[in-house]
């Protein structure tokens, strides 16, 4: 019994000594260097909260935060809403032989370069793109979709509706569906089924998801940089801004420690569905 | 109502799929810009990118970074998965917390402490910094693959062959290794895709030598050209292929 212990520390040190050098000791760097302050173009390491006063004092500073809020926010519900129903209609509709095939058609451009899949969007949404082309037909537009909100969300919902797609299939498709039968045999119609036992039977799947699509949003840099223009920042564009312009390290660490506390709160607010460990 | 459920399909594949085939179609434009009209069908784009050296050295850089870092997260997620389901270890709930956490912060995060804690050390932006990196990320994934695919019926056979002699090196190469081969193969696979696409990290830990996201990103600075569709189109043909490859020899057996 010793020995196995000894031996199960052997094995799970190397992947701890990792996480604990780049992963803990870096954060506690990041985390140091939040409550130091510039002096010129130098870095003065002390302990006061001045960034963090400043973060929510400022309002530039301050907006970029509500922004992402806002932007996450959206994103997770209507892809979560958007996905729900392309889930089932594969797990319920599509014959079993063809399913694997529709979800993997579902989820392919998933695997398009990250930031290609933002830069197409541009192509699609610009001012010469496609939509406004086919707007021309009709004699109409063209409309400045690019470089706003609207485009930024509509990319971030095209890659988390895949994304939730695949999640919640997983979760319809693990569900017996003796429940749904002893529903409807028990008179209920098939949209109270869906409502009180299909929907409460796989909570914890699409929390799980659009938990995952939360973090996710909130800290990408890339789709509201190609796509939002400089019109409205987003809390991870400030941060970058704030350490490529200024150099401000300091201030781009407080920055991230609240955008890391942002993902603890939504954490601490979907903790009773996650299923992280299943994912 | 049924009808309408193959509508919804219908539309849901049209927005999944629109800028996909947008960006492919263009990459073959046979003018200046990528948007409509289509001009005309020509290679001459790709030919154009994959000549271009700093493309194809950062192409290269990307499938290494890919490779030994999902080759070095697999092998440290395995063994500790193997660790802790096998070990009744004090605090192993702490640690596979641990373990798991890195899941759940923001790329940006993990880039911004690694750059600040590399400045702080004195290792400089590099590919080796960035794979350290990507291992981080990778980590947690490999070693929830792992840690859920351990089930009772191989810890019988480990069990059998340690009483039969086997060393513990012996019991994890022939025994547990083997058995868990389809979530090694899954865990790995999507590691590389990961480490393959990932930006952030990348672009924060990179100097002179990038990987192929940067090398894009650097790219779209130039406002909008076929190049760049045919440089999408290509990574998209190479990262189809490996999952639908995966698809067809790992991923087909699951239970």
């Amino acid at each position: 019994m010793r020995r196995e212990i000894r031996l199960g520390w052997g094995l799970v040190a190397p992947a701890l000594l990792w996480t604990a050098a780049f992963f803990v000791l870096p954060f506690a760097a990041m985390l140091a260097l939040s409550f130091a302050h510039m002096e010129g173009r130098a870095v003065v390491q002390g302990f006061d909260a001045g960034n963090y006063i400043r973060a929510f004092t400022d309002w530039s500073q301050l907006k970029a935060l509500i922004n992402s809020v806002e932007i996450t926010a959206t994103v997770t519900v209507v892809s979560v809403l958007l996905a729900w129903p392309l889930a089932a209609t594969i797990a319920w509709r599509v014959p079993a032989r063809w399913q694997r095939l529709a979800l993997l058609m579902a989820v392919l451009p998933f695997w398009t370069s990250y930031v290609v899949r933002s830069y197409s969007w541009l192509l699609v949404l610009g001012k010469t793109g496609v939509v406004n082309r086919g707007f021309a037909l009709l004699g109409l537009g063209p409309f400045e979709m690019a470089s706003t909100r609207f485009a930024t969300v509509l990319g971030f919902t095209h890659f988390f509706v895949m994304l939730l797609t695949l999640t919640i299939y997983a979760n319809l498709v693990q569900l017996s569906p003796n429940y749904a039968r002893a529903a409807q045999d028990l008179g209920a119609s098939r949209l109270r089924t869906l409502w009180h036992v299909i929907l409460p039977l796989t909570l914890p799947g699409i929390v799980t998801g659009a938990f995952v699509t939360f973090v996710l949003c909130i800290g990408d840099y890339v789709t509201p940089q190609i796509l939002g223009g400089n019109n409205e920042l987003t809390l991870p564009q400030l941060i970058m801004l704030q350490m490529g312009r200024g150099g401000n390290f300091p201030m781009a660490s407080a920055l991230s420690v609240i955008l890391m506390a942002v993902v603890t709160l939504a954490y601490g607010a979907c903790a009773k569905w996650l299923r992280l460990d299943r994912l | 109502m049924k009808l309408l459920a193959w509508i919804y399909l219908a539309l849901g594949y049209a927005f999944i799929f629109l800028p996909v085939v947008v960006l492919v179609v263009f990459s073959f434009q046979d003018g200046r810009l990528p948007v409509p009209p289509f001009q005309g069908f020509t290679l001459k784009w790709y030919a154009q990118i994959t000549s271009d050296g700093a493309l194809m050295t950062a192409l290269g850089n990307s499938a290494l970074v890919a490779f030994l870092s999902s080759a070095v997260a697999l092998t440290l997620g395995f063994l500790a998965a193997h660790g802790l389901a096998r070990a009744v270890l004090p605090g192993s709930v702490l640690m596979r917390g641990m373990l798991i956490a890195p899941m759940t912060v923001s790329y940006l995060i993990i880039g911004l402490g690694l750059l600040t804690f590399f400045n702080r050390i004195g290792v400089k932006p590099s590919l080796l910094a960035t794979g350290i990196g990507h291992v981080v990320i990778n980590l947690p994934l490999c070693f929830a693959i792992c840690y859920a695919a351990m089930g009772d019926h191989q810890r019988s056979a480990e069990r059998a062959a340690r009483d039969l002699g086997a060393s513990e090196a012996q019991v994890l190469w022939h025994i547990s290794a083997p058995m868990l081969a389809p979530a090694l193969g899954a865990a790995f696979f999507l590691s590389v895709t990961f480490s393959w696409d990932e930006f952030l990290i990348a672009f924060l830990l990179t100097r002179f030598d990038v990987t192929l996201p940067v090398e894009i990103w650097s790219m779209l600075r130039s406002g909008l050209s076929p190049a760049t569709n045919a440089v999408g189109s290509l990574v998209f043909l190479i990262s189809a292929s490996v999952v639908v490859l995966a698809e067809i020899f790992l991923l087909r057996r699951k239970p």
